[in-house]
């Protein structure tokens, strides 16, 4: 991951370049500004063996700060922060690959350049004994556990 | 041979009678004998499903689950304009005034429904508030959760939204809902077991047109429902995937 240098202290509307692990490159626009978490809301998203989001519910268009139109086929990294380290990507990916649940604090990325927090949990949806796609449910996290991941992603990095 | 019809014990109980008369309704359409069973708590109700003396169930999200993958269960439907949603609340006179105000060491009172507790924690899970620090105090009904509130007993309480909406005006004054859950996505399915899989087709038919005769509408507005919605076991599936991501 080759990510321009992290967003704390830089000014509104600052350009990074992520580099995804499918080797696209990407140019997006960051901002200090975070939306709160919906209260009482649950986040969903669900996507194929690859990651491609094919359906979610209104709570996660609204956070997205994208349409329905906009998210669905879309790879889910369309909402990677540069401020998350590929390590915690890794970690979830060869989790649900292996048939098991992950569990982590993320921030993602709006398109307006804004973030959210969200504690996140990813499951493999398992038919016949097959693995079909994944499902996450993302919920409010504490402000605690948020600045703990914060200064834990900050050292990973 | 009877079949075994039970509801998960979630329900008010005003609707107890109502489900007989359903009960009845149904034997007489499906031209079947059908025994219900209203068992009075989870506990019990589990032990039912563990002996296999359940065949048809309108189970909470949570038996669901539990029946679809590994008891064979196939759903047939789903009440529509009843999404399970629960709310915490407090007294109207306590000092907190959003979720993260509350302090450690809270008295909680809550029943034994699955549902409304996995939703309640995981909206306390903002305050860092878990087992380890809350003190709980189990409650037979939801309005002995409310008289645990307006005691003094307990700080917090954890109420179905349908069970809050029923309490007297006078009662909610006094009380004040800290946050109501919006999930949505998780709800009551009406399921049959194994030995009903044959009449499947027959049970869906009559279901999906229930609500096509006044008599029957009326039956099913008593117990909380405007019709049933059709139902496909990847839905429910898609419920299960999330409810096992609420109780990690
Ligand atoms: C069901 C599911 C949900 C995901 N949700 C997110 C998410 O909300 N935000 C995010 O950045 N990555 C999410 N990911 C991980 C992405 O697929 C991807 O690994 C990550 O954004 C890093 O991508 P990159 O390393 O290619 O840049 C999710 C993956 C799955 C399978």
């Amino acid at each position: 991951m080759e990510d321009m240098p992290p967003s704390p202290g830089a000014p509104a509307g600052a350009t990074h370049v992520l580099t995804h692990a499918d080797g696209t490159t990407r140019q997006v626009r960051v901002t200090d500004i975070e939306t709160p978490y919906p209260l009482g809301k649950l986040i969903v998203s669900r996507t194929d063996t690859r990651g491609i989001i094919t359906q979610c519910n209104p709570s996660f268009v609204d956070m997205s700060g994208y349409t329905a139109d906009e998210l669905i086929g879309q790879p889910h990294y369309i909402l990677r922060h540069p401020d998350m380290p590929a390590a915690a990507f890794r970690d979830l990916w060869n989790s649900v690959q292996a048939g098991r649940q992950w569990n982590g604090y993320v921030k993602n990325l709006r398109k307006d350049g804004g973030h959210y927090w969200v504690y996140a949990t990813v499951v493999p949806n398992i038919r016949d004994g097959r693995i079909v796609g994944y499902t996450s449910v993302r919920r409010e996290p504490s402000r605690d556990r948020v600045a703990a991941a914060e200064a834990q992603y900050r050292e990973m990095r | 041979m009877t079949f075994n019809f039970t509801v998960s014990p979630s329900f008010p109980n005003e609707r107890i009678s109502d489900w007989y008369i359903f009960n009845t309704w149904l034997q007489r359409q499906l031209g079947l004998p059908i025994h219900l069973e209203l068992h009075d708590d989870f506990g019990t109700q589990r032990q039912a499903i563990a002996e296999g003396r359940v065949d048809m169930i309108h189970a909470n999200p949570f038996d669901a689950s539990l029946l679809v993958r590994e008891k064979g269960f196939r759903a047939i439907a789903r009440p529509e304009g009843s999404p399970d949603e629960m709310v915490i609340v407090v007294a109207a006179d306590n000092p907190a005034q959003r979720i993260p105000e509350l302090p450690a060491g809270i008295r909680l009172a809550c029943t034994d429904d699955p549902c409304v507790n996995t939703l309640g924690r995981i909206l306390l899970e903002p305050a860092n508030l878990d087992t380890g620090n809350i003190q709980e105090l189990g409650r037979e009904t939801y309005i002995q959760v409310t008289k645990a509130l307006l005691r003094g007993d307990a700080d917090v309480g954890f109420l179905p939204v349908e069970a809050f909406n029923g309490l007297s005006p006078l009662v909610r004054r006094d009380l004040r809902v800290l946050v109501t859950s919006q999930i949505q996505v998780i709800h009551h399915v009406f399921l049959i077991g194994p030995a009903l899989l044959p009449h499947a087709e027959a049970i869906t038919r009559l279901f999906l047109s229930m609500h096509q005769t006044e008599k029957e509408r009326a039956m099913l507005t008593a117990l909380g429902a405007s019709r049933w919605q059709a139902l496909r076991q990847e839905d429910v599936e898609f419920m299960i995937d999330i409810l096992s991501t609420l109780t990690s």
